[in-house]
């Protein structure tokens, strides 16, 4: 049947089983709008207050739900508003298709209103992207589009559709959702073969996991590889939620915010399995000092990745499910009593500091509150800075897709976003975002938008006064000259939290965190508590920038 | 820093040239040259991409460009087991008194004259990077007025086909 472009799309979208866009209207994509206003009962459209948003909630949409996200915004200033968020779905591998209006063909490269090369400027971003010059080829990009983002290594995919190209017609044909196949072509008996006798000739691995493990659905499959051949797991900040944080195996983050345990671990350990990982730089820091006596085995769907920032012995590309599902397979139970028991003496030795002792009001109490009264059944989003860390170290993670942050771009102001995405996308959750004031005061617009679908999302503000991830590291290592970093501004985030139609609470005294957090609970609607938390607390562990990760800072009881 | 000559098929699409070279630039990587052209098949380019790097580097490339959608084949060209060429163009000057001995070089590297001036001369060669060095030092002295070079192309001798390499090698 002839259809104009733009119903070609939402045709498309419904073909892919999408029932759910994030956007934000224009004069570029009004046709666009103008189809989604017929195909509402199919689709539905959540308005943010910014495009920026909408991208962070398609990212948070397909974190949480493991589908597509798909966000919409006019040309122009539209698209670019789009940018942060396409960079934070590249940086962690989430499959999003960002789909832009732009001017009409005749207009592109004339400097018109509103007009960017929006596929230029995403070209570093996305897996790849595409301009639609002829209508007849709409149908099939969009459905190459949603392929992409999903195959292989998932990633941001973006469309750009010149607005005649919408209002043009053209054949659409039906055609059924294309099957994403798991890689496993290089899955081979010899690199199996290569790992099993690596496993069995260690005497002290350690399993260091990342998103990898999440973005395949690998956590059970982890979990039996990790009992059955009896090693510790640490996680990367992307792989919270790929092991259970109650399990006696796991040691905690590794890295510049690790555990003393699991970075010691991964200092002593002869055999470093690293599963759906990448070696970041926050999480090796100083190379040449990392793993220094293990031999490394790299489990990976994405081949640039090994030996890219360290060298490995051996690997194997392949999704890390299929994998893991074909090791455990073909390895035995093994008892590991002496290396075993010396992971648990430096747990018992080294816990993180938490909340003990302490009569202030402190994130870490909070956190473990917010644990305790959820039952660890919440999805738990962030912003970027000292409550991320602390939300990765005090929250007890343990299933997948429950930890919703911005680990590769550092994305301040993708929380709050992101948890209306993780909200839309698991209606039965309960959602908080853990936020700093600064990351807060970012995109805190959005708020309109949790009250307006009435998403009943917790705001937690960890609010002192500053900028405390680089006031930390200004105490640290700039001799305590808090350049910009001071937040003493007035505003009054309850009463804002209520201008915006939300509820507001204070949080002052840590015996009223029980209470503030169960009031928050009962509510059914967004809520935002403020909690006054000192300005000196630091995130601890850490090793210093270009120290060897076993060279751990420890709590200094500041 | 080795030099490498990659062969690159890619699909012959707008925006495919800019996609390569700017993951050259973005992580890094130095390009000596790049040339393009459409192959047998009008879908698809090839790209002669000449780099420098360590092994390290030329893995990284060549596995950063294996991940680029449009991106079909990659394979290392080994130059014992390859024909490279280029081709140039260089104007000179030649007045009557240098004409004749000008003439001669280009008879000796077999290039051949396509334009002359009162004042110049304009002379194609074609062949590898360094009989093309070599015939721009003996033109030094006469005056080079221009020169423009396509960068390198190259194809594997015998029968074998890019198409015939895996995507990628297993270790």
């Amino acid at each position: 049947m002839q259809l104009t472009g733009a119903d070609i799309l939402l045709e498309c979208l419904l073909e892919q089983g999408v029932d759910t866009i994030f956007g934000f209207p224009g004069g570029a994509v009004l046709n666009i709008y103008d189809s989604l206003y017929k195909y509402r009962d199919r689709i539905r459209h959540y308005l943010t207050s910014h495009e920026q948003g909408a991208a962070h909630a398609a990212d948070g949409y397909a974190r949480v739900t493991g589908k597509v996200g798909v966000c919409l915004a006019t040309s122009g200033p539209g698209a670019t508003n789009l940018v942060t968020g396409i960079a934070t779905a590249y940086m962690d591998s989430v499959p999003v298709v960002a789909i832009t209006g732009n001017v009409p063909l005749n207009l592109l490269g004339k400097d018109s209103f509103q007009e960017v090369d929006i596929t230029g400027i995403t070209m570093p971003i996305t897996k790849h992207n595409f301009i639609v010059k002829d209508v007849n080829d709409l149908a099939d990009i969009v459905r190459r589009a949603f392929y992409i983002a999903q195959e292989g290594r998932p990633g941001p995919v973006l469309i750009d559709i010149p607005k005649d190209i919408t209002a043009q017609k053209a054949e659409y044909t039906p055609a059924p959702k294309r099957e994403i196949p798991r890689r496993t072509e290089y899955i081979s008996e010899k690199a199996l073969a290569h790992a099993i006798d690596l496993i069995r000739s260690s005497s002290k691995p350690l399993i260091y996991a990342g998103g990898g493990v999440i973005a395949s659905d690998a956590a059970q499959e982890l979990l039996e590889f990790a009992e059955k051949i009896n090693a510790p797991v640490t996680l990367s900040l992307m792989g919270m939620g790929g092991f259970p944080a109650t399990h006696p195996n796991y040691t905690g983050m590794i890295g510049m915010h690790g555990t003393k345990t699991s970075n010691m671990a991964a200092t002593q350990c002869d055999l470093l399995i690293a599963i759906g990982a990448r070696f970041s730089d926050r999480v090796v820091s100083k190379v040449e000092r990392f793993a220094p006596h293990a031999r490394i085995l790299h489990i990976d769907i994405d081949e640039a990745e090994v030996n890219k920032n360290v060298r490995t012995s051996r690997f194997i590309i392949g999704d890390v499910r299929e994998v893991l599902r074909e090791l455990n397979k073909r390895l035995e139970r093994v008892e590991r009593r002496e290396w075993m028991d010396y992971i648990q003496d430096m747990k018992t030795k080294y816990p993180l500091s938490g909340s003990n002792g302490k009569d202030m009001l402190t994130p870490q109490y909070i956190l473990e509150k917010i644990y305790e009264l959820t039952g660890g059944d919440a999805i738990v989003a962030t912003e970027v800075g000292q409550h991320q860390i602390w939300t990765a170290q005090y929250y007890k993670f343990t299933r997948p897709r429950t930890f919703v942050s911005s680990g590769g771009l550092g994305t301040m102001g993708f929380g709050l976003g992101a948890s209306i995405g993780a909200q839309v996308g698991a209606p039965g959750k309960r959602v908080f975002n853990i936020a700093g004031d600064g990351s807060f005061r970012m995109n805190m617009n959005e708020l309109a938008t949790a009250v307006e679908y009435n998403l009943p999302i917790i705001e937690v503000i960890m609010n002192n006064h500053a900028l405390g991830m680089v006031r930390q590291w200004q105490n640290l290592f700039y001799d305590s000259r808090y350049s910009q970093t001071t937040l003493d501004r007035c505003t009054d985030f309850v009463k804002l939290a209520e201008a915006f139609g939300a509820v507001g609470y204070n949080l002052t005294r840590k015996e009223d965190v029980e209470e503030t957090i169960r009031k928050a609970m009962a509510q059914n609607r967004p809520v935002v508590i403020n909690c006054e938390i000192d300005r000196d607390l630091k995130v601890y562990p850490m090793v210093p920038p270009g120290a060897p990760i076993d060279e751990v800072i420890m709590d200094m009881g500041d | 820093m080795n030099r490498h000559v990659l062969s690159v098929l890619v699909e012959n699409q707008s925006g495919v040239l800019s996609r390569v070279s700017g993951l050259f630039s973005r992580r890094g990587y130095n390009i000596d040259s790049l040339s393009v052209g459409v192959t047998e098949d009008p879908g698809v380019s090839r790209m002669t991409i000449v780099v420098r790097g360590d092994d390290y580097i030329l893995e990284q490339i060549k596995k950063q460009l294996n991940k680029l959608i449009d991106v079909i084949k990659v394979i290392e060209l080994d130059p014992k087991l390859s024909v490279f060429r280029e081709l140039m163009l260089i104007k000179v000057n030649a007045r009557e008194n240098s004409r004749a001995s000008i003439i001669e070089i280009v008879d000796i590297f077999r290039a051949s004259v396509v334009d002359v001036s009162s004042e110049t001369l304009t002379v194609e060669l074609t062949g590898d990077e360094d009989k093309i060095e070599a015939f721009i030092n003996l033109m030094k002295p006469y005056g080079i007025r221009e020169i423009v070079r396509t960068g390198l192309t190259a194809l594997e001798r015998g029968s074998k086909e890019i198409k015939s390499y895996k995507k990628y090698e297993e270790e």
